[in-house]
């Protein structure tokens, strides 16, 4: 099931079809650059990619998520964040243009919880916010900005009131929003 | 059998809780599951005994927010399926498939592959026993069991319909979904017997087929959408705003597409092929005193001449009934084609809007999020260079700052009578610019109809309204931006401003334009009786001449040269000009506006910068930016003025293809080349819908001044498909009295009939008024639980905040509840909003404490608290979950938090 042969089996190129939200043109896309991806990679040939070379692709070069991106979809059991194609294709049918909302807030949820707990706690609105700022000094918040600014999304988003924004808490607060699913999109 | 049949809806019973146990959103779902089933507790609590001693492998590699979000995917699964169900044929069975999905899944994965311990099937171990029993006794199956394994194929079908919804691995999904269809398979076959078997089969096969068709359809479909890449290019340097302008651009290009399809196709060329040849006749001949300047160079500027008298005008086309061998009915093709150039227009943007609508879900109007949104979904992951995020991290801290500082000071109000009355100050010079502007382009319409009698006049004294019309286009926005200056908005409500300012500006216009050139019209109607006389007087004289100079000739006379004969100023050809001049100005001034602002701009800047005093990139000219309303706006524009003009001038539709064809190219060249990304980056979202609506007003106003053309002026005399008749629409009185059977046209006398059609207007309007109240009922309702919903949530901050106040009983639960802060009611209330409140089970936020009694326990008994350890002694949940979790395994539920 590695999927990285030159080319895709035609059975498994329509089971693709179905479990994602790509269609045929955008799988075959995927394949050619992650092919090109995996002959790029230095050292013995593997079907993984690591994640220094997925991140040399221009469509998650200037995200600020990146590295979040990749550790989510990835399926290594080393945790290096190096994705396989499939889940070169998970990533893909989460941000495709036809995903559902509920894909999406699924993933954007994994993404934004930076520690894996399962929640949005304190310190993961924190390195959210850092990483939405961007990285220089001038545009980072100050200290008490940042703690009014948690504060003021835990009142709006926590519900149960637990100090922290669980999946439900969040996707209530992402279904209400005009722009997510327009935003939250990858196009190849 | 009875027993077995006990043994199964047990087993469903205690799986169904067990599986809604896994998350606090399937709280929502136990009122539905209760109607279903009315197992006892003790089910349950074995339910929950034999997940949790399964909870541990189950996810054990699956990660952890999966196990807490299942709640939620039911709750998606529930969702969804209810939209099958319009789909489908059943949307009753189809929403019982929500609750059910699970274990048909489960039971298809135990049938097929006992070896296999993996996590999905451990949740259905109970049925397993059955399941292969039903295996066995596949061959003497009752009519209950055929039902119930069709019942089983129809879910698994829906299963695989659905299964990419499910956020897990591929791994996992391609797994069940190769389960899911090797069971279908299977069984799919042993479904309805003799006859009806092979129908079945048969059925299966069509179905899959069609299935497959659709895919290659779609794929084929997405495909054929031009300029992918290129909107992909620009949307990944300057974010989705700017991407959202090109999307509309070759949305409107398809559109347009297809008007140009129906006019060339259905008028075009039938006229050129089948219709009498140029010289022919004299609507199709340049007159004789126009011949000498007929192939000038202006020709293509001012469209007289040659091009007055071709295909491109309304003039042009004869009146004769049909044409050509077929028979073709030219003069109805033209009127049917101008009418459906509206009517699929119409339709068109209203059924995009519709979609824009539903896709954009909520309503982003209330700020109940306002920051949780900033938060979470103002990063655009279609960003994709590096200029632009940085530019994204910079608004969005001055958004975070900005929001900041109006929480923490509301309200900041320095001398509000200086902005009252600058703001008021704006408003009337703005105000005087619309008026003066409307002055302006009718004086100049006024003065452009003296210089229509005049003789060489110069290139500026001919062209002078378009030019006017668009330096007003140009020079307006920019005059409203720096007064808008005064206002001292917040930039998106001034964007809103100033949207709305140049929409009057351009409307202002137009419909000046249209008022000046309906009195052109009107002048020319007068003018045409005597013209009309005079042309007969000429043609008669002509005869009498010939049999008196040649009194021998018995035959007929030579005909007349049709260029000398005297025409009527055929009004219509005048307006098709008119609009084609604005049009054609119109795309000159945009691409010089473009080469010239942005091109030479940034060519200066970019290459003077290294002689220069000061930083040009930098300091004060700088790059443009991609003006978004603007270009919006233009484009809008210059679609009405396409739909006003495509009824006279047909050509005009080709004339538009064109230019919305090389503005893709020209302007996507443009923005990559010359624009730098905007310092604020704006969102799309809700704005396309906006535009779409100023494109339907448009559309709107410029239907009224054709109808009215069609409907209330006569035609001219001596050109285009119409002349003769009274009014342009006798055409189809015409059509319905000689070509259809007369029953036809009485038919069409009863419907035209006032008795008939007053009625139908009143049922109309009937309609509207119970479909408007329907939605404002709808409307009510959604405002009402959401007023609900805050109620619960300030109960719920009361209580926390001094826990006293409330009733005794309430406090006697909350001591006998474990784990009370981290089962709240208001979670479970949301979760029923969400769903429609569907269940009336229920009801958030009716006061007393009965009510909240119920809320909790029943949450607290579906909520197997995924949460660390219980500190207070376990309530009347029972032992349930405590004793199968063996410490806190991965995806087992979140480390000991800080509280």
């Amino acid at each position: 099931m590695g999927g990285t042969s030159s080319k895709l089996p035609k059975d498994l190129l329509s089971e693709y079809q179905e479990l994602t939200f790509l269609t045929k043109q955008e799988i075959l896309m995927a394949h050619k650059i992650f092919s090109e991806l995996q002959d790029r990679e230095n050292g013995p040939y593997s079907s993984r990619v690591s994640m220094e070379k997925v991140l040399t692709l221009p469509e998650l070069k200037s995200n600020p998520f990146r590295k979040r991106i990749c550790h989510v979809f990835s399926t290594s059991d080393m945790k290096d964040g190096s994705l396989s194609f499939e889940d070169f294709l998970d990533l893909l049918s989460a941000f495709s243009d036809s995903a559902t909302l509920e894909i999406k807030s699924h993933y954007a949820f994994r993404i934004f919880d930076f520690d894996d707990d399962g929640t949005l706690d304190a310190r993961d609105l924190e390195k959210l916010v850092n990483s939405l700022t961007g990285e220089t000094d001038d545009t980072r918040l100050t200290a008490e900005e940042m703690r009014q600014l948690i504060s003021n999304i835990l009142e709006e988003s926590d519900i149960d009131k637990d100090g922290t924004v669980n999946l439900s808490e969040f996707q209530h607060v992402i279904s209400r929003s005009p722009d997510f699913v327009s935003s939250f999109k990858i196009v190849l | 059998e009875s027993a077995e049949e006990d043994k199964k809806t047990k087993g469903r019973g205690a799986k169904k809780p067990a599986a809604g146990k896994r998350g606090k959103a399937a709280a929502s779902e136990d009122g539905e599951d209760e109607d279903e089933d009315d197992e006892p507790p003790k089910g349950r609590r074995a339910a929950n005994k034999k997940k949790a001693a399964q909870a541990d492998e189950e996810d054990s590699d699956d990660d952890i927010p999966q196990r807490r979000c299942a709640g939620n995917r039911r709750r998606g699964k529930v969702r969804e399926s209810g939209r099958d169900g319009e789909n489908e044929k059943s949307g009753r069975k189809s929403r019982k498939g929500g609750n059910k999905k699970k274990d048909g899944k489960g039971k298809g994965k135990d049938k097929e592959n006992d070896k296999d311990s993996d996590k999905d099937e451990k949740k259905k171990k109970n049925s397993s026993g059955d399941d292969s029993k039903s295996d066995e006794e596949e061959e003497s199956m009752s009519e209950g069991e055929m039902a119930k394994l069709m019942e089983e194929v129809e879910e698994k079908k829906k299963l695989i319909a659905n299964i990419r919804n499910k956020p897990w691995r591929m791994r996992r999904r391609l797994k069940v979904l190769k389960e899911a269809q090797q069971f279908v398979d299977k069984f799919e076959g042993a479904l309805g017997k003799g006859k009806g078997r092979k129908l079945y089969a048969y059925k299966v096969m069509m179905m899959k087929k069609w299935i497959k068709f659709q895919r290659d359809f779609e794929n084929f479909r997405t495909s054929c959408i031009p300029w992918e890449r290129k909107i992909k290019e620009v949307e990944s340097h300057f974010g989705s705003s700017v991407a959202s302008y090109f999307i509309f651009l070759r949305w409107m290009y398809g559109m347009n597409l297809v008007l140009f399809s129906l006019t060339f196709g259905l008028v075009v060329i039938p006229e050129v092929l089948m219709g009498l040849p140029y010289g022919s006749i004299p609507r199709k001949t340049v007159p004789r005193d126009e011949q000498a300047t007929a192939m000038d160079y202006s020709v293509l500027m001012d469209f007289n001449g040659y091009c007055k008298y071709s295909v491109l005008f309304y003039g042009y086309y004869n009146n004769q009934r049909t044409i050509g061998l077929l028979k073709f009915r030219l003069p109805l093709s033209y009127l049917l084609v101008g009418i459906g150039t509206f009517g699929y227009s119409l339709m068109v943007v209203i059924r995009t809007m519709a979609k824009n609508a539903d896709v954009g879900g909520g309503d982003g109007e209330d700020n109940e999020f306002t920051f949780a949104w900033k938060m979470f979904t103002s990063w655009d992951y279609l960003i994709g260079n590096a200029e632009t995020a940085d530019n994204k991290y910079a608004s969005i801290t001055t958004s975070f700052k900005e929001s900041i500082v109006d929480e923490q000071e509301n309200q900041k109000d320095e001398n509000i009578h200086l902005r009252r009355f600058l703001r008021v100050l704006a408003n009337f010079l703005i105000t005087c610019t619309l008026g003066g502007s409307g002055y302006l382009i009718y004086f100049v319409v006024k003065r452009s109809q003296e210089f229509a009698n005049m003789d060489n006049l110069s290139w500026y004294e001919k062209n002078e309204l378009e030019i006017i019309m668009s330096l007003l286009g140009l020079v307006g926005p920019m005059l409203f931006e720096t007064i808008a200056e005064l206002e001292e908005y917040h930039p998106r409500i001034a964007l809103k401003w100033q949207l709305g300012r140049i929409f009057a500006l351009f409307l202002g216009n137009l419909y000046t334009f249209l008022l000046a050139l309906f009195d052109e019209v009107n002048s020319k109607l007068e003018e045409e009786d005597s013209i009309k006389n005079a042309s007969i007087w000429f043609v008669k004289e002509y005869y009498a001449n010939y049999s008196a100079n040649n009194p021998n000739d018995t035959g007929t006379p030579p005909p007349i040269d049709p260029a000398d004969i005297i025409r009527g100023p055929c009004w219509e050809t005048t307006v098709g000009i008119e609009f084609v001049k604005l049009t054609i100005s119109d795309i000159q001034v945009t691409y010089l506006t473009i080469l010239i602002g942005d091109f030479l701009r940034a060519l200066i800047v970019r290459f003077l910068n290294y002689c220069w005093c000061w930083d040009l990139e930098a300091g004060w000219p700088s790059y443009g930016e991609f003006d978004i309303s603007g270009n919006v706006l233009g484009l809008v524009f210059n679609q009405g003025m396409i739909w006003m003009g495509a009824f006279y001038a047909p050509g005009l539709l080709g004339i538009n293809v064109l230019r919305l064809l090389t503005s893709m190219y020209y302007q996507c060249w443009a923005v990559m080349a010359c624009n730098v990304p905007h310092e604020r980056v704006f969102k799309a979202s809700k704005s396309n819908n906006f535009y779409m609506g100023l494109l339907l007003l448009i559309l709107f106003l410029s239907l009224l001044p054709v109808v009215y053309t069609i409907m209330s002026l006569p035609p001219s005399f001596d050109c285009g498909p119409f002349s003769g008749k009274e009014r342009m629409f006798d055409v189809i009185m015409e059509t319905i009295d000689l070509d259809l059977p007369a029953f036809m046209g009485t038919l069409f006398g009863y419907v035209a009939n006032p008795g008939l059609i007053i009625p139908a207007v009143l049922l109309m309007v009937l309609a509207i008024y119970y479909l408007n109240s329907v939605s404002e009922a709808y409307k009510n309702a959604n405002m009402e639980l959401k007023k609900k919903m805050q109620m619960a949530r300030d109960e719920e901050k009361n209580r926390r905040n001094n826990k006293d106040s409330t009733n005794q009983v309430m406090k006697d639960l909350e001591d006998l509840l474990p784990n009370r802060a981290h089962a709240p009611p208001e979670n479970r209330a949301e979760k029923k909003h969400d769903q429609g409140g569907k269940s009336p089970k229920v009801k958030p936020g009716t006061a007393g404490g009965g009510v909240h009694l119920q809320k909790d326990v029943s949450l607290a008994s579906a909520n197997p608290s995924a949460r660390g350890p219980v500190t207070r002694a376990p309530g009347p949940r029972g032992p349930g979950p405590l004793p199968g979790q063996p410490g806190p395994g991965r995806g087992q539920g979140p480390p000991p938090r800080r509280q």
